[in-house]
């Protein structure tokens, strides 16, 4: 049995998943605007959160948090559950609610899943996927960071499914239940912007939001010194990943907020958001430009405290564009 | 980004897949652009594998002078650590150490290492007869 379910690729699996399952059920959502309506933008430094030993830098907010917060906005229902320990009664769960031709969004490890090139396959534990289909021992997938849809087999699902370690997924799985017919896109978008903006500029702790970008900033100056030319390098190379290999459209994110501020200014009737996306346009293109530097100081893990302290600048400059950038966005949401 | 500036460099996915990047089109409108890659994403990702295979070496040099069971190898080249590592072997942290101890790793029983060869997906024959290369 395999249902018949559009293979959407997208930039992030999470909006990705939703999208293509609201779809499915006729509402044309896109991935961007499932991503600012779930307030999918933000900036977190954790230091005592440790990824292969390094701290985490983040250009998102918690996995799963953008799925609950787009679906309560809109007043979707979806349904969600968790089968700690049960990894048969999962596997059954899902097959039930495939028969009722219901695509079904599921959480799963990185590190499992066989269709992956092996350069993705680490241990992250928030991926997300849609299952749409089944036939013996075969499940039909549609991974929205696959190009094309692809199969994994009984065993190789379940073992993504039951991934251990952080944010293990404990057999996740999702699929919305109840889709209002009309739904109010602006009163949505508002509040996604409103969060956003918000989160970005006034969490009161110094590691979050565009606070938080300069923190970085100041730490990754004297990373060379600190942990040595070596350390300092994988350092530097895991928050280029971040930005630009865990699914982010490129830019950590920011060109697909961009890309939502392009249909909010379409859904408002208002050329402001036109303006804005513009000015995030820029702000991803500066993120690129970063990436792109720190690499280069990341190749051959060469000490050059020059090539540190030109990227620690880059994080400043941008840390200033994305606090202007949200002090106007708020103000035009009042 | 403009979209015939989405750069097509041979990248990580090895022409098994290519990446969503969001672009501008001659309209200035935002199109979803499929990319093969990007060198410096080639660089960063490779430092990560570095970063892996450097650890494997330190292990495998700790087997070959007795100071580390062959867990310690599977550990290294699955990208686990002690505490992801006794999460998927459903043994308290402490355990796995003393396994990772030569002596200890002797006396393991046959369950016990069918459970770890299950985790690290080998058999254990290779588990047990493991030989550092060199």
């Amino acid at each position: 049995m395999k249902l018949d379910f559009e293979h959407i690729p997208a930039g992030h699996c999470e909006n990705g998943v939703i999208s293509s399952l609201l779809k499915y059920h006729g509402l044309n959502l896109s991935e961007a605007m499932i991503f600012g309506i779930g307030s999918g933008y933000f900036f977190a430094y954790m230091p005592f959160v440790k990824v292969n030993g390094i701290p985490l830098a983040s250009f998102r907010p918690v996995p799963g948090m953008i799925f609950s917060k787009a679906a309560k906005r809109l007043g979707i229902k979806m349904k969600k559950q968790t089968f700690r320990k049960q990894p048969k009664r999962a596997m059954d769960e899902l097959d039930k609610v495939l028969e009722k031709k219901l695509p079904v969004g599921i959480q799963s490890g990185v590190y499992h899943l066989t269709y992956f090139p092996p350069a993705y396959r680490f241990h992250f534990n928030a991926h997300n996927l849609t299952v749409y289909g089944k036939e013996n021992d075969t499940y039909f997938i549609s991974d929205p960071v696959m190009e094309y849809p692809t199969t994994l087999t009984y065993n190789e699902l379940k073992k993504s499914r039951f991934a251990k370690g952080p944010l293990s997924p404990n057999g996740k799985m999702y699929y919305p239940i109840n889709i209002p017919e009309k739904i109010d896109l602006k009163p949505a978008i508002l509040k996604g912007i409103k969060q956003t903006a918000d989160w970005m500029l006034t969490i009161p702790v110094p590691l979050f939001g565009v606070k938080g970008i300069r923190y970085l900033s100041k730490r990754v100056r004297n990373w060379p010194e600190k942990l040595g030319p070596k350390k300092a390098a994988s350092y530097l190379a895991q928050l280029v990943r971040m930005l630009e290999e865990i699914g982010t459209g490129g830019a950590g994110f920011r060109f697909i907020y961009a890309a939502f501020l392009q249909e909010v200014a379409e859904v408002m009737q208002d050329d402001r958001y036109n303006e804005q996306s513009k000015e995030m346009t820029k702000i991803g293109d500066k993120w690129r430009n970063f990436s792109s530097k720190a690499a280069q100081t990341c190749k051959g893990r060469s000490a050059d405290p020059d090539g540190y302290n030109t990227v620690a600048n880059l994080m400043l400059e941008i840390a200033d564009d994305e606090e202007k950038f949200f002090t106007k966005l708020k103000k035009l949401i009042k | 980004m403009e979209k015939d500036k989405v750069p097509q460099d041979e990248g990580i996915t090895g022409g098994v897949s290519r990446e969503v990047q969001y672009a501008i089109d001659e309209n200035g409108k935002y199109i979803k652009v499929m990319s093969t890659g990007w060198e410096p994403k080639n660089i960063v990702n490779n430092l990560a594998w570095e970063d892996i295979q450097e650890m494997v070496e330190i292990a495998d040099e700790k087997i070959k002078t007795g100071k580390a069971s062959p867990i310690l190898h599977f550990m290294a080249k699955t990208q686990m650590d002690v505490t992801l590592l006794s999460d998927y072997i459903e043994l308290p942290k402490w355990k796995v150490k003393r396994h990772l101890k030569p002596k200890c790793f002797k006396k393991l029983k046959q369950e016990q290492l069918e459970n770890y060869a299950k985790t690290f997906e080998i058999s254990v024959d290779e588990l047990v007869n493991f030989k550092p290369e060199k």
